[in-house]
């Protein structure tokens, strides 16, 4: 019997059986900011157990709240800061460096099929994009990651779906998993690993496909996970020339990583994008979706650009192409926040960051802030948010505040109209 | 191991998320105890009074389907802990939640919907209270003048987790 990603995963990587169903993985990557670790570094400390299982394999960034606002977030970017210099940990990212970690670190090239990944994030599912298996855990499995460099994971049954057809026009990696979201529920995939094939997702960009494994998280899923293909060597050649002699050779390493045509899958789901429509949440769930024709013209006060799940160049890209030439409708305001200095700077080269100034936006430097209402364009009660991130719970960007979620292009055209409007027409 | 039951606390609603349990902006806290007057701030339900006297004597909560969705924060958790809960008994839960309560030496109990009404309509009773046994899977609802036995089953390493109190201890001395 053939098996999926994530069973292959899991066999190369097992340490440990304690109980029948529980797997022990060795990790290959322990990802660390600043919310979530300082708590798990002051234990350790307490336990007498301030030691790092292998620095190479850690990787931190301060990026929830950066610069810091207050004493505070000071004090955890300080703690990280400490540790990370205290263990030699090199890959740590600090103001100026810093980004959003899901866009940051495959940025750097640290992601590689079939890597087992870990941060203590729900949304690190992400890195799946790069047909690696990654989970969001909590403080405590953070901790024992990076003292022991270890995890513990109910072996995940997945979840196949077969996406097929060409994308319409101002239709986007984020409506596809919008709808597949809405298809599925918000447990529709708990336990589960969410595996995507087909046309479609084999004619996405690496920066696409981590927006549909991103939101794996929003169904529950434990890790959303791509096929490693030719657009994963070139994404990741930078960085692995020296290891193979060619792409086609790093290909033919990385396919092993491809599940089998005989895997067996819990449920199979079957797609066709084809008449995909730009999808936009209703609710205060991300199961909750409406094609554009079924919303336009809800009213918006702010539109947030950015986040893990779309604050990528290819997403400022698309929202500038609809943006140029026009101004953010006189009731609105609109925040650019691109998710990694080099992001940013790429943006400004190729002027994207001049058509957002000109409509009017602020731009921000790299941060998660806006998306879970810590700091950089948090709602007052009663807003309503047109925004580019995951999560559209009562109160996620600001106490009593509302969110659409949506992808760039729809938050463009409705940050031209100041309603949520359906951005085909600007394309 | 730390103790399970005592007053239950009843949230009578499925996809209950970790926003609502801790809002984000109380992440900035460096110490588990600074995060106690917060708990369930943004949930909002009907007769539901975060700061009401029901949430403080809570030992147990019960709710729906899919508890503790949403973000990976283990101040979710946490801040059940430093109020004094120490168990959630729910139809289903996020698996980042669920791991992050026997990682803590907490239980995370699954039971049946069906059950869960059983247990939910004890909602008004002013004395409902739940006697928990990890170790023999079972647990007891009393209220109202009537008591229901329930059997629970949790996965072994996660018996094994709350047993040892937690996580790290374990992981280091096998790993």
């Amino acid at each position: 019997m053939g098996k999926t990603t994530a069973e292959k995963i899991f066999e190369a990587h097992l340490v440990d059986e304690p109980f029948p169903g529980t797997k022990v993985l060795k990790l290959d990557a322990a990802l660390c900011h600043e919310i979530t670790t300082p708590i798990a570094i002051d234990d350790l400390i307490r336990r007498g157990k301030d030691r790092v299982f292998d620095p190479a394999r850690i990787k931190a960034v301060i990026d929830h709240v950066t610069p810091s606002k207050d004493s505070k977030t000071a004090t955890q970017a300080k703690i990280l800061r400490d540790w990370a210099r205290r263990h030699g940990i090199k890959d740590f990212f600090d103001v100026g460096q810093n980004g959003v970690c899901h866009a940051l670190f495959p940025e750097k090239g640290f992601i590689r099929p079939g890597y087992t990944v870990i941060m203590g994030d729900s949304h690190t599912c992400t890195h799946g994009a790069f047909g690696a298996f990654a989970a969001g855990i909590g403080t405590t499995d953070l901790e024992v990651g990076i003292l022991k460099g270890v995890c513990a994971f109910r072996q995940p049954k997945s979840i196949r779906f077969n996406v097929n057809g060409t994308l319409p026009k101002g239709v986007f990696a984020k409506d596809v998993i919008l709808h597949i979201i809405g298809l599925i529920g918000v447990n529709g995939a708990t336990d589960k690993v969410m595996e995507f094939h087909g046309t479609t997702i084999a004619d996405m960009t690496m920066e696409s496909r981590m927006t549909l494994c991103n939101m794996a998280i929003e169904a529950g899923g434990t890790s959303g996970i791509c096929m490693p293909d030719m657009t994963t060597v070139e994404y990741l050649w930078p960085f692995i020339s020296a290891e193979f002699s060619s792409k086609e050779a790093a290909l033919a390493a990385y396919s092993q990583w491809s599940a089998d045509a005989d895997a067996e899958y819990d449920q199979v789901i079957d797609i066709n994008v084809t008449n995909l429509k730009p999808t936009v949440t209703f609710g205060y769930k991300p199961d909750q979706v409406k094609p554009i024709d079924e919303i336009a013209g809800a009213p918006v006060d702010q539109v947030y650009m950015g986040s893990c799940t779309n604050g990528r160049l290819e997403d400022l890209r698309i929202a500038a192409a609809v943006l140029k030439g026009h101004k953010l409708a006189p009731n609105v305001r609109g925040i650019l926040s691109p998710a990694t200095p080099k992001i940013q700077q790429e943006a400004m080269k190729e002027g994207l960051i001049d058509i957002f100034m000109e409509a009017g936006f602020c731009v921000t430097n790299p941060t998660c802030g806006a998306c879970l209402g810590m700091s950089n364009g948090v709602l007052a009660e009663g807003e309503v948010c047109a925004s580019t991130t995951n999560r559209n719970f009562m109160g996620r960007m600001g106490k009593g505040g509302m969110v659409h979620l949506m992808s760039p292009a729809t938050a463009a055209a409705s940050a031209i109209e100041g309603k949520i409007a359906d951005p085909r027409k600007y394309l | 191991m730390k103790t399970f039951g005592g007053p239950v606390l009843f949230l009578d609603r499925s996809d209950i998320n970790t926003d609502e349990i801790i809002p984000a902006k109380y992440l900035t806290e460096i110490t588990k105890e600074d995060l106690k007057p917060y708990i369930l701030e943004d949930l909002k339900l009907p007769g539901f009074d975060p700061k009401g006297p029901k949430t403080k004597t809570a030992k147990v909560i019960v709710s729906r389907a899919n508890f503790g969705c949403g973000s990976s924060r283990e101040h979710a958790p946490w801040v059940f802990e430093v109020n004094g809960i120490t168990a959630v008994i729910a139809e289903s839960f996020a698996r980042i939640f669920r791991q992050n309560m026997f990682n803590c030496g907490m239980a995370a109990i699954e039971l049946p919907a069906a059950d869960i009404d059983l247990i939910m309509s004890h909602a008004g009773d002013d004395d409902a209270a739940m006697t928990i046994d990890i170790e023999a899977g079972s647990l007891t609802m009393s209220g109202g003048g009537k008591t229901k036995s329930f059997n629970f089953e949790i996965s072994p390493f996660d018996k094994a987790l709350v047993l040892a109190g937690g996580w790290v201890d374990y992981a280091d001395s096998k790993y």
